[in-house]
């Protein structure tokens, strides 16, 4: 079997693996860091999405190979230190932005990739932008209100 | 999945000879052939990933010609072809989801050539001349020849498509109407209008896959506004059908998605 080996939440990491594992896969089963969720597993959901490279991917259509040297953030490594929350993750908890919290590690992640790009995005850019995540619980309304208070609070900082 | 072995070539003459090996098959982005590998619909001996070549990746404006390298993801033509083929930066902008974006290829798209797909649209009504690089070297085919019918086109054994050359229409567009689910196109219309006439292309629509609207092409060369296809209709012979649009709703949509092209051309 092929070592794989990439850089995780900013730690150099090295396992064996198959051809066919997902990336997904690596994270969650290699490497213990099952923040990353599995939904859907056929592209549509969005509860895996990781950054490789600094870029939205979904982690369920990429293969673990296919990520070997890059860099990769999950939901883990978002947070600036143990026991401390990412601005987008107090948003989230501050506005009731998950219920059920399956699909909130996708969702903190693509909002984390939006606002990188778009510091102050409109609701309709926001609500575009989770185009490729899937929530059946909150109806959209508080995940979209908490991204807008995050972008608030990110450009206070 | 099955079994397979995934080949990381570092250049463009790796990746050629990697493929030549049995039941090889080049890996785009992957966002389409990943999903089928799950269903077990696909069952390659190995696949060449293609994503981390830098030589596959880029995009070029050469006067009236943008050329985008095959490995080049959706994201990366919106971003570069912005300013010189802003109709093509919006298709490409529009296609599946961010993170889809991020990682589907346009070459990826072209060779698949799924019949809702947008990238054949646009190719097809621009004119456009790919370039397939195999064993046998590269060669250059005009989209006319190269789109086949549907999942079908004039890819050989081994051959990856490397290159899009796209002419700049004076003036083009493209309007999606959007499956909600799958962001694919119910149907889609590409119009680009040259100094030596107007082309319009449709995906989403046929059984025969993506397919030049040639009265629509006649009749907008001599006038090219809305009202110039007020008359004009595509048969419902042929169109395909399921459960999110019908023949006739298909070969319907088909004129409304043209006039809204012109009009926002």
């Amino acid at each position: 079997m092929p070592t794989i080996s990439m850089t995780v939440n900013g730690k150099p990491v090295s396992a064996e693996a198959e051809g066919r594992t997902l990336l997904v896969q690596f994270l969650r089963e290699t490497l213990g860091l099952t923040g990353t969720h599995v939904g859907c597993d056929t592209s549509q959901c969005g509860a895996c999405v990781v950054h490789v490279d600094g870029q939205s991917v979904k982690a369920c259509t990429m293969f673990a190979g296919e990520a070997e040297g890059a860099d990769v953030t999950t939901i883990e490594g978002l947070a600036p230190g143990e026991g401390e929350l990412h601005p987008i993750q107090e948003a989230f908890r501050d506005n009731h932005g998950l219920q059920c919290g399956f699909c909130t590690p996708g969702m903190v992640m693509t909002a984390a990739d939006l606002l990188k790009r778009n510091a102050s995005p409109t609701e309709a850019e926001i609500r575009e932008y989770l185009e490729g995540n899937l929530c059946r619980c909150t109806g959209y309304q508080n995940i979209v209100k908490a991204i807008q208070d995050a972008a608030g609070r990110m450009a206070a900082e | 999945m099955y079994e397979f072995e995934l080949v990381k070539p570092a250049s463009l003459a790796e990746a050629i000879e990697a493929l030549k090996a049995e039941e090889a098959q080049p890996l785009g982005g992957g966002q389409t052939l990943i999903p089928t590998l799950k269903q077990r619909l696909a069952q390659p001996g190995s696949l060449v990933s293609l994503a981390g070549i830098p030589e596959l990746v880029g995009v070029e404006v050469k006067g009236k010609v943008v050329n985008i390298k095959g490995a080049t993801p959706h994201a990366r033509v919106a971003e570069l072809t912005a300013s010189a083929f802003p109709a093509l930066a919006a298709m490409a902008d529009n296609i599946g989801d961010p993170a889809v974006r991020h990682r589907g290829t346009i070459g990826g798209s072209l060779a698949n050539n799924d019949p809702a797909a947008c990238y054949p649209a646009a190719a097809l009504a621009c004119g456009a001349t790919l370039v397939l690089t195999g064993p046998e070297g590269a060669r250059e085919i005009v989209a006319d020849d190269y789109f086949q019918g549907m999942f079908a086109t004039d890819l050989g054994e081994g051959e990856i498509v490397t290159e899009i050359r796209f002419p700049i229409p004076e003036a083009s567009n493209y309007q999606k109407f959007v499956q909600p689910a799958s962001r694919f196109a119910m149907v889609g219309v590409f119009v680009a209008k040259y100094a030596d006439g107007v082309r319009v292309a449709v995906t989403g629509a046929s059984e025969e896959g993506v397919f030049r609207w040639t009265e629509a092409e006649t009749a907008l060369t001599a006038d090219f506004s809305p009202a110039a296809l007020e008359s004009l209709s595509v048969p419902a012979e042929g169109m395909m059908g399921d459960i999110h649009a019908s023949p006739e709703y298909r070969a319907h949509l088909v004129g409304v998605m043209t006039r809204r092209a012109v009009a926002a051309s």
